[in-house]
C-alpha cells in the first residue's frame, strides 16, 4: 500500500491517528464519519493539492472558450505562416512558444497547441466523469443486489462479471470504434462528434463495472452478516430499507475511493482510444490524438509531444494523489 | 509512415501502388548519362551517381515489410518488380540507365521491341542466344508462355496486374482461366522456342511495356506443381538472372547470391557487380533510416521517402544531403469527389470545393514541397509524356483557393450558404492530417464536412471503393491518391477515369463512378493510336476533361526524400518505377 502521509515531515505532523488521539482527550464524541475524513483530508496537503489542480482542470474546461478567446486563437485555425515551409515544424524556437501562443503550434498546419489542450481538457474530464459515473452506477446496483440476495442472483451477476472482465476491452473498443466513425446520420439521436464521445463514455463505463461490482459484492457479503444489519432485520425492517439506509452508507467510503482512482485511469483509456485513432472524431481536439500527431515529429519538435504529456500527467496525478488522500481520510487502517 | 502505409494499402486493394515514371525535373533533362556524375543533392536525378565497374562485395538493403510476393505473376508493389529486375529477366525491361529514357524499354529475354504485323494485332518477339534458368536449363518461349498464363489463374494465384491487363487484349483471354485448369491459351503462340507470337484482339501500343512487368518472367512448367507449385511457387522461384535466392525468410531476410548458370554475354543489360546482395525486413521506419544514416545498411528499398525525424537530418546537415535525392514518385494525390452523393451531383457544387480547397494547406499534410511534392493542379503527373500543364481551377496567388469563384459557385449550385457532406480518410498516416486541411478549406464557405475515419485495411476495398457504401454513407469526399502501373498515360488513366472499369462489387478505384462516354471513347482511340504524338494529345484530351467534369482535385504531385548509402555505385533513380534502379548498383568495399 502507498504511504504517502510519510513523504514529508510536515505530513507527519498530519498523521490523523496522532491529530484523533490528541484531539480525542478533549471530549470530541458525536464527530460523524465524515467530519473525521474531512479533517483528516484537511490536513493532507498533497491531496488537497490533488483537488486544487482538479478544481482547477474542471474550471479550465468549463470555461475554455472564454480562456481561448482572451488567451488563444481558435483551436481547428490553421497558421501555416508560423511553420518552416521546408521541415514543417515551427519556426521559432521551443515549438513556436511565445506570447501570442502560449504553448506553440502544432508541426504541419500550425494550430494553437494551448487552444487545442485547453479543449482537449474538456474532451478528457467529459468521458472520465461520465464513464465512472456510468460504471460506479451499474457497479454497485448489481454489487448490492449479487452480495445481498446471494443464491443465483449472485451467481448470475458474478458468472456477467467474469466474462467482462474476460473481454478483450482494447480490441472490442477498436471496432467499436471504427464502425461508429462510419455509421450514417443519427444514432440514438446523436451523430458526428457526440456520438463519439457517447460511444468513448459507454465504452469506457460500461466495461469497466465489473471492478466496481466485486468490491461493492465484496463489502456487502460481510457487510449484511454485521450485528447492525441482523438488528435491523430482527426490528422488521424491508429489504430496501437495510440496503438503502443501512449497507449504502456503509459502502460509500470505498466507492468514493474507488471512483476517484477509476477516473484517471478512464483518462488515460480515452487518451489511447484518440491516440489509436478511434477515439473523439477529428478535428475536436483530444489529447490523445495530439500526442499521435505528435510522434512523427518528437526528436525534431519534442513541445508538442511534451505539452499534452505533461497535460496526462498533471490530470491523472492529481486524481490518485486525491484518490490515495481520500482512501486514508476515510479508512486509516489500509494505509498502514 | 503514412505514405508507406496507404500505398500499400492501395495495392493490396488492387488499387495499384506503382510508382512508375519519375522525372523531377533535373537540369540534365532526357540525356541519358553514360558518364558519372559526383554525390551532390539530386544527383541520382537524371545521372548515374559513383559511377563504377569495381566487382565483388555485398549490398545490405533494408525495407519495413515483405514483399506482397516473390511469385512474379503475383506481386504489385513497384519497389517489388523494379527489386525482381536483380535476380529475374522478363521478355522486355525498363532501361537501366538514369534520364528519362529509363521509362522506356528495351529487349531483356527478347532482341528487341515486338515486331508487329496484321494492323499491329499479331506482335513477335525473338528470345536471345544464351538465356538460362539457375538450374542451367535454356529458357524456351514456351517458359515465357506458361508464365503468361499462369496469371490468369487467380483462383491459384491471386494479385498481380497480368489478367487485368492480358484479358481484354489477348484472344480468347476474357475466358480464359488459366493453365490449371483452362489447358493452354493458343493466342500465345510459343511453337518455335526461339519466337514468342501473341496475338490481340486489336492494336495495342503499350505492349511492349506489359511485356516489362514481372508477369513475363519465365517460369518453367516443371517447377510449378506439387507442393512447391502454384500458391506455394512464391518460396521456390526459380532465377532467370544474374543472381538467385540463397535463403528467403519471409518478413525476415532475402538473401541473393550469384547465380553461376547466368551467362553475362546473353544479357547486355546487366552489369551483376556485387557478390552478395542481402536484405533485411521488417523492421520500424526510423530505425531504416538510423541504419541507412549510420551506413551500417545501404538503403531502404521501398523508396516512400524517409521519416520526417531524418529528413531534418537530411536537410539541415550538408554531409547527409549530398547522398539525398528528392524525386517524383509519379503519385497524384487528390480528393475524389463523388458525384453519387448530394449535393455533389451537380457540376457547380463540385467546382465550388475546386475552388474553395486550401493547396498549401494540403500540401503541408502530405509533408509540404519536399516530402510531400509540388501542388498540383491537373490529374496528370508531370512526368507522363502526356503532360500538358493546365490550371482549370485557379486558387489564388498563393493557392490558397479562390473564396470569391467558390461562392459564386455554390449560387449556381442553389446552396448560396454552403452544404454539408463527409470527408473519407484512412485513420492512419497523413490521411487524417488531410481530411483536417480539407476541411478547414471549405469551411471558409459555408461547406461543412464531417470527418470519416476508418482503418486502412479496409480503406479502399470497402469503404471507398464499394460504389453502393460510398453512397449509402454519404461519402461525398474521398482521400485518394493514383500512380500508373506501368509509365504510360494508359497505365495512369485505364482504372480512375474509365467508366467501363467501375467495380460495384467492391476493389473499384473510380470512386466518383466517371461515366462519361466522350472520356471512355477518347480512351479507346488513345489505347489503340500508334502515332505516340497523337496518343498524347489525345491523353491530354482526357485529363482536360476529367477536370471539367470536377470529380476528381488533385493537390500535390507526389515527391519522397531518399537516401543512398555514399558506399553505392551506379546510383540512379529510374524514370520507370520512380525510385532507385537496383540492377546496376555495387559497392565500393
Amino acid at each position: 500500500m502507498t504511504a504517502p502521509l510519510d513523504v514529508e515531515p510536515s505530513a507527519l505532523s498530519a498523521d490523523p491517528d496522532a491529530v484523533t488521539n490528541a484531539e480525542s482527550s478533549k471530549a470530541v464524541e458525536g464527530r460523524s464519519l465524515k467530519q473525521i475524513a474531512w479533517m483528516r483530508l484537511k490536513r493532507d496537503k498533497v491531496a488537497l493539492g490533488g483537488a486544487v489542480v482538479i478544481v482547477l482542470l474542471i474550471l479550465i474546461a468549463v470555461f475554455a472558450p472564454l480562456i481561448v478567446k482572451a488567451l488563444g486563437h481558435p483551436p481547428n485555425d490553421f497558421h501555416e505562416d508560423l511553420l518552416d515551409p521546408t521541415l514543417l515544424t515551427p519556426k521559432h524556437k521551443y515549438g513556436g512558444i511565445n506570447g501570442s501562443y502560449l504553448l506553440g503550434v502544432e508541426p504541419v498546419n500550425g494550430r494553437d497547441i494551448f487552444s487545442r489542450i485547453v479543449y482537449g481538457a474538456r474532451i478528457s474530464l467529459l468521458t472520465a466523469f461520465l464513464a465512472t459515473v456510468l460504471s460506479v452506477t451499474i457497479g454497485t446496483v448489481l454489487g448490492i443486489t449479487a452480495g445481498f440476495f446471494g443464491g443465483w442472483v449472485d451467481g448470475l451477476i458474478s458468472r456477467t462479471m467474469d466474462i467482462l472482465l474476460a473481454f478483450p476491452l482494447l480490441v472490442f473498443a477498436i471496432s467499436i470504434g471504427t464502425v461508429i466513425q462510419t455509421a450514417n446520420g443519427a444514432v440514438l439521436g446523436l451523430s458526428g462528434t457526440s456520438l463519439s464521445v457517447a460511444t468513448l463514455i459507454f465504452i469506457i463505463g460500461f466495461f469497466n463495472w465489473p471492478y466496481i461490482g466485486r468490491i461493492v459484492r465484496g463489502q456487502t457479503l460481510s457487510l449484511r452478516e454485521k450485528e447492525f444489519v441482523d438488528a435491523a432485520r430482527s426490528l422488521g425492517a424491508s429489504n430496501g430499507h437495510i440496503i438503502f439506509k443501512q449497507l449504502l452508507p456503509n459502502l460509500a467510503a470505498p466507492v468514493l475511493v474507488y471512483s476517484t482512482l477509476i477516473i484517471p485511469s478512464n483518462i488515460l483509456f480515452e487518451a489511447a482510444l484518440s491516440f489509436l485513432g478511434v477515439g473523439v472524431r477529428r478535428p475536436t481536439p483530444s489529447w490523445g490524438s495530439m500526442l499521435s500527431d505528435a510522434v512523427a515529429t518528437y526528436s525534431i519538435d519534442p513541445i508538442f509531444m511534451i505539452v499534452p504529456g505533461v497535460a496526462l500527467l498533471i490530470t491523472v496525478m492529481a486524481f490518485n494523489l486525491l484518490g490515495d488522500g481520500l482512501r486514508d481520510a476515510l479508512d486509516p487502517r489500509a494505509g498502514r | 509512415m503514412s505514405r508507406n502505409k496507404l500505398v500499400k494499402a492501395g495495392s493490396v486493394a488492387a488499387v495499384l501502388a506503382l510508382g512508375a515514371a519519375a522525372c523531377g525535373g533535373s537540369s540534365s533533362g532526357s540525356k541519358p548519362t553514360s558518364t558519372g556524375v559526383k554525390a551532390t543533392y539530386n544527383a541520382a536525378i537524371g545521372g548515374v551517381v559513383n559511377k563504377s565497374t569495381k566487382v565483388g562485395g555485398t549490398i545490405n538493403y533494408v525495407a519495413s515489410s515483405d514483399f506482397d510476393s516473390l511469385d512474379p505473376a503475383r506481386t504489385y508493389y513497384a519497389y517489388s518488380w523494379d527489386y525482381q529486375r536483380i535476380y529475374q529477366r522478363t521478355l522486355m525491361m525498363f532501361k537501366p540507365v538514369a534520364g528519362k529514357d529509363g521509362a522506356s524499354v528495351t529487349g531483356d529475354l527478347a532482341t528487341g521491341a515486338g515486331a508487329l504485323s496484321d494492323g499491329g494485332k499479331t506482335v513477335t518477339y525473338t528470345l536471345r542466344d544464351g538465356i538460362t534458368f539457375e538450374t542451367g536449363a535454356a529458357i524456351k518461349s514456351a517458359d515465357i508462355k506458361y508464365a503468361l498464363e499462369r496469371s490468369f489463374a487467380q483462383d491459384v494465384i491471386n494479385g498481380g496486374p497480368g489478367a487485368t491487363y492480358l484479358s481484354p487484349i489477348l484472344v480468347g483471354g476474357k475466358t480464359y482461366k488459366g493453365p490449371y485448369k483452362g489447358g493452354d491459351l493458343a493466342s500465345i503462340d510459343a511453337t518455335d522456342p526461339k519466337k514468342i507470337v501473341f496475338h490481340l484482339t486489336k492494336a495495342f501500343a503499350d505492349f511492349d511495356y506489359l511485356m516489362a512487368l514481372p508477369i513475363s518472367t519465365p517460369v518453367p512448367k516443371a517447377s510449378d506443381t506439387g507442393r512447391n507449385g502454384g500458391a506455394n511457387y512464391q518460396f521456390h522461384v526459380v532465377s532467370s538472372g544474374p543472381y538467385k535466392i540463397a535463403t528467403y525468410q519471409p518478413g525476415k531476410v532475402l538473401n541473393l547470391v550469384r547465380n553461376t548458370a547466368w551467362k553475362k554475354d546473353s544479357d547486355p543489360n546487366r552489369l551483376a557487380l556485387p557478390d552478395k546482395i542481402n536484405l533485411i525486413e521488417g523492421l520500424d521506419s526510423a530505425d531504416e533510416d538510423q541504419r541507412v544514416l549510420a551506413g551500417s545498411a545501404d538503403m531502404e528499398i521501398e523508396g516512400t521517402g524517409v521519416q520526417q525525424d531524418a529528413q531534418s537530418k537530411i536537410l539541415t546537415n550538408p554531409t547527409n544531403k549530398v547522398n539525398a535525392d528528392n524525386p517524383s514518385t509519379g503519385f497524384t494525390r487528390y480528393i475524389s469527389i463523388q458525384q453519387t452523393v448530394a449535393p455533389l451531383d451537380n457540376v457547380h457544387c463540385r467546382r465550388a470545393v475546386q475552388y474553395a480547397a486550401d493547396k498549401v494547406a494540403l500540401q503541408f499534410s502530405r509533408g509540404g514541397p519536399i516530402a510531400g511534392g509540388d501542388v498540383a493542379t491537373q490529374l496528370t503527373p508531370p512526368n507522363l509524356s502526356s503532360y500538358k500543364k493546365i490550371d482549370p481551377y485557379p486558387s489564388g496567388s498563393d493557392n490558397k483557393g479562390d473564396l470569391a469563384k467558390a461562392k459564386d459557385e455554390l449560387k449556381q449550385c442553389g446552396k448560396p450558404s454552403g452544404f454539408t457532406t463527409k470527408i473519407a480518410t484512412s485513420n492512419k498516416g497523413k490521411g487524417p492530417k488531410t481530411a483536417e486541411a480539407l476541411q478547414q478549406g471549405l469551411k471558409r464557405v459555408g461547406i461543412n464536412a464531417q470527418i470519416v475515419a476508418v482503418d486502412p485495411s479496409t480503406y479502399y476495398s470497402g469503404v471507398i471503393g464499394l460504389p453502393s457504401n460510398v453512397k449509402k454513407q454519404g461519402l461525398g469526399l474521398a482521400v485518394a491518391g493514383w500512380g500508373p502501373d506501368f509509365p504510360t498515360p494508359y497505365g495512369f488513366f485505364e482504372s480512375i477515369v474509365d467508366g467501363r472499369a467501375i467495380k460495384k462489387d467492391g476493389g473499384n478505384s473510380n470512386y466518383a463512378e466517371l461515366n462519361d462516354p466522350a472520356i471512355n471513347s477518347l480512351i479507346d482511340q488513345a489505347g489503340s493510336e500508334t502515332d505516340a504524338s497523337k496518343r498524347n494529345d489525345l491523353w491530354a484530351q482526357v485529363d482536360q476533361k476529367v477536370m471539367d467534369a470536377a470529380v476528381i482535385l488533385p493537390f500535390v504531385a507526389d515527391k519522397a526524400l531518399t537516401y543512398r548509402g555514399p558506399r553505392l555505385t551506379n546510383v540512379y533513380i529510374n524514370q520507370a518505377f520512380g525510385i532507385y534502379d537496383f540492377v546496376n548498383i555495387g559497392v565500393t568495399s
